[in-house]
């Protein structure tokens, strides 16, 4: 179990202010100067070292994508962008961040913003996230007032401002082009890459976006060192990761642990174990509803990271763990997720906009049973249809629970069909 | 977004013949405009829009969005455009309270059929419908992002949390009289900590020991 001292989170809960001096005492902000005065290329290189990867559910290497960004200024804007539009099913760690931690975001906006060259940040939060928007704020003003960030922050010479931006309810927009295109005030459909973000992104200038937890974790790991953070977890699986533990557990909660923490112990040492016994365990979905789920004979154990979770066919994303004992519907369960994909789809690619209400309505016809035993194939059929075939990856991402399901539920399936033929018979 | 049903009636009396901010939120508005550059004044419609709906009994008739359209110098369907695409805009009047019970997979796994029950009971309207007196409009949304805390209603701009049909009922009760329910965890658990106090982060000198047990406060 990671130690207390090497966590990065240390007002997760909430247990002291949010504010500027209770920061500073934990430790936030402590030698920004110095950190500046290193200069861009030790930050990126030390990012890279780490061995930090997109806590935004793609896991892409934070330092590599940095680096993407053009080295010199052609004196226009460059800007960096902070995805806070939380609203992957099953994840909630971003607004922990956002309401008892803004510091470390803030402070991990001024060291990425350095990093990449850039001239203004922009955080874009989820519209419903009222009252963390305006706690991020204030930790804005803050910071701007103590000189922290704006003209020559920190007194390092470098000018930087940083601007809060609202959503308004569109799951796509945490779609890194979606989000851009919606800053720029339209509708949030993904754009097509290339040219990605980095050369064209925000207003048509060179752009990086990345996660909340990603830049709020940027801080402590320099001044720390990429090789603490490179020490916790395992080989291209570094570091300390938010889990968010919902569903049928006895205590539901986030926590921040090392990476590839077996989950059978992430469960029970946190979450107070499976509600009914860790044999009432029917499957987990481990990292949010787009990663497949997993039956419990996966669960005992997978480990929770990249690597772990992508040797059995699913994925960590952002780690949203969502516990289901046997008293869930399964069918139903995923039934709702992809009625929530047929929702969110931002209609702009057609195997996407078509194809996730098919998939929903076959799977609510599953739920009670209604439905032929080929139709099962043709869900599949249909998913695969989806999957790759799209702009973006909203479409993978309704595909993938449906297969998941059919991996491993097909009797279920079965049954559950045959048994409404019976009644039906009867 | 779901048509409240028992208002569609009433939208086409109800739109309002003119919308303009009030002096304050011209000046909000303009504080907004100047996060931008000012090349890129579209860039503050989301938020503009946000402002004309608080102000207008939160809903957007017509008028407020081409209002907000004129004020930035779009396009008037470039506007309908975003107020359609995002779920947060209300076409329609809705309640005084906007009660948004979050029905995607964690929260049912939770019970959120049993808040909506509640809702049912308490109120005899179901997701997309007004009460007649105009007090409460229930709607289903996806995935508020508050998991481990679920079930999780919205209402205005304050997440309810750990909720179950009593205590729906409850907070339903408070806003009929009158009153603000405490926003947060309804079983007085802090944040996403575990219900049975931390499992984590408790050699920490600066926290309470019974850090598990304080309720209310800031959230």
């Amino acid at each position: 179990m990671l130690r207390d001292e090497d966590r990065i989170f240390t007002n997760l809960y909430g247990f002291e202010s949010p504010g500027l001096k209770a920061a500073q005492v934990r430790g936030d902000w402590a030698g920004a100067k110095d950190i500046l005065l290193k200069g861009r290329d030790w930050v990126v290189s030390e990012i890279k070292d780490s061995g930090l990867r997109g806590r935004g559910g793609a896991g892409f290497s934070t330092g590599l994508k940095w680096s993407f960004m053009p080295k010199k200024s052609d004196g226009g804007p460059v800007y960096l962008v902070v995805n806070a539009d939380e609203g992957e099913p099953g994840t909630c760690k971003d607004r922990d961040i956002l309401r008892h931690d803004p510091h470390k975001l803030v402070e991990g906006i001024l060291y990425a913003s350095f990093a990449i060259g850039a001239t203004a940040a922009y955080v874009y939060v989820r519209g419903e996230f009222a009252r963390e928007i305006q706690r991020l704020q204030v930790a804005v003003d803050e910071a701007y007032e103590a000189g922290l960030v704006g003209k020559n922050a920190c007194g390092a010479g470098y000018d930087l401002d940083v601007y809060v931006h609202s959503g308004a309810g569109a799951y796509i927009c945490g779609e890194e082009t979606a989000l851009i295109e919606s800053i720029e005030g339209k509708k949030g459909q993904p754009r097509s890459k290339p040219p990605f973000p980095a050369q064209a992104g925000l207003y048509s200038r060179p752009t990086t976006v990345n996660n909340v937890e990603t830049i709020a974790a940027v801080p402590t790991i320099l001044r720390r060192g990429a090789g603490w953070f490179a020490g916790i977890g395992r080989p291209k699986n570094a570091g300390t990761k938010l889990f968010c533990i919902s569903g049928h557990v006895n205590n539901p909660c986030n926590v921040e642990e090392t990476m590839g923490i077996p989950l059978r112990e992430l469960i029970d040492k946190h979450a107070g174990g499976v509600r009914g016994g860790w044999d009432n365990l029917l499957a987990v979905i481990p990292g949010g509803s787009s990663t497949p789920v997993i039956p419990r004979s996966v669960c005992e154990t997978v480990l929770m990271d990249y690597d772990g979770l992508s040797e059995v066919r699913s994925a960590l994303g952002t780690a949203g763990v969502i516990v289901m004992d046997k008293s869930t519907d399964i069918v139903r369960a995923i039934a709702r997720l992809s009625r929530f994909y047929a929702h969110e789809s931002c209609g702009q690619c057609t195997p996407c906009r078509e194809g996730t209400p098919w998939m929903s309505k076959i799977m609510d016809r599953l739920v009670e049973g209604k439905a032929r035993v080929e139709d099962i194939d043709l869900l599949f059929d249909i998913s695969k249809q989806i999957e790759g075939r799209t702009i973006c990856a909203l479409g993978d991402a309704a595909a993938w629970p449906v297969q998941g399901l059919i991996r491993h539920f097909r009797p279920e399936l079965e049954s559950r069909i045959a048994a409404a033929r019976q009644s039906a018979a009867a | 977004m779901s048509t409240p049903a028992s208002v569609g009636a009433v939208e086409a009396s109800s739109q309002p013949e003119s919308f303009v901010f009030t002096p304050e939120n011209v000046a909000v508005a303009e504080t907004i405009i100047s996060r931008y550059p000012s090349q890129k004044r579209a860039s503050a419609v989301i938020p503009l829009l946000h402002l004309a709906q608080r102000q207008h009994a939160n809903w957007l008739p017509r008028v407020a969005m081409d209002y907000v359209a004129d004020y930035l110098g779009m396009a008037r369907i470039r506007v309908y455009e975003v107020a359609t695409f995002y779920t947060m805009f209300n076409k329609e009047p809705v309640g005084k309270h906007l009660i948004q019970v979050c029905t995607t997979t964690p929260c049912w796994l939770r019970g959120s059929d049993e808040v909506l029950g509640a809702c049912k009971r308490r109120l005899g309207i179901g997701p997309g419908e007004t009460t007649s007196d105009g007090q409460f409009t229930v709607v289903e949304v996806e995935c508020a992002g508050a998991c481990v805390n679920a079930p999780v209603v919205a209402i205005g701009d304050d997440y309810y949390e750990d909720l179950d049909g009593p205590a729906m009922v409850a907070l339903l009760d408070q806003l009929a009289r009158g009153e603000a329910p405490t926003p947060g965890s309804q079983t007085g658990r802090r944040g996403s900590c575990p219900a049975t106090g931390p499992t984590t982060l408790t050699n920490q000198p600066s926290l309470p020991a019974s850090a598990g047990a304080v309720t209310g406060a800031d959230d």
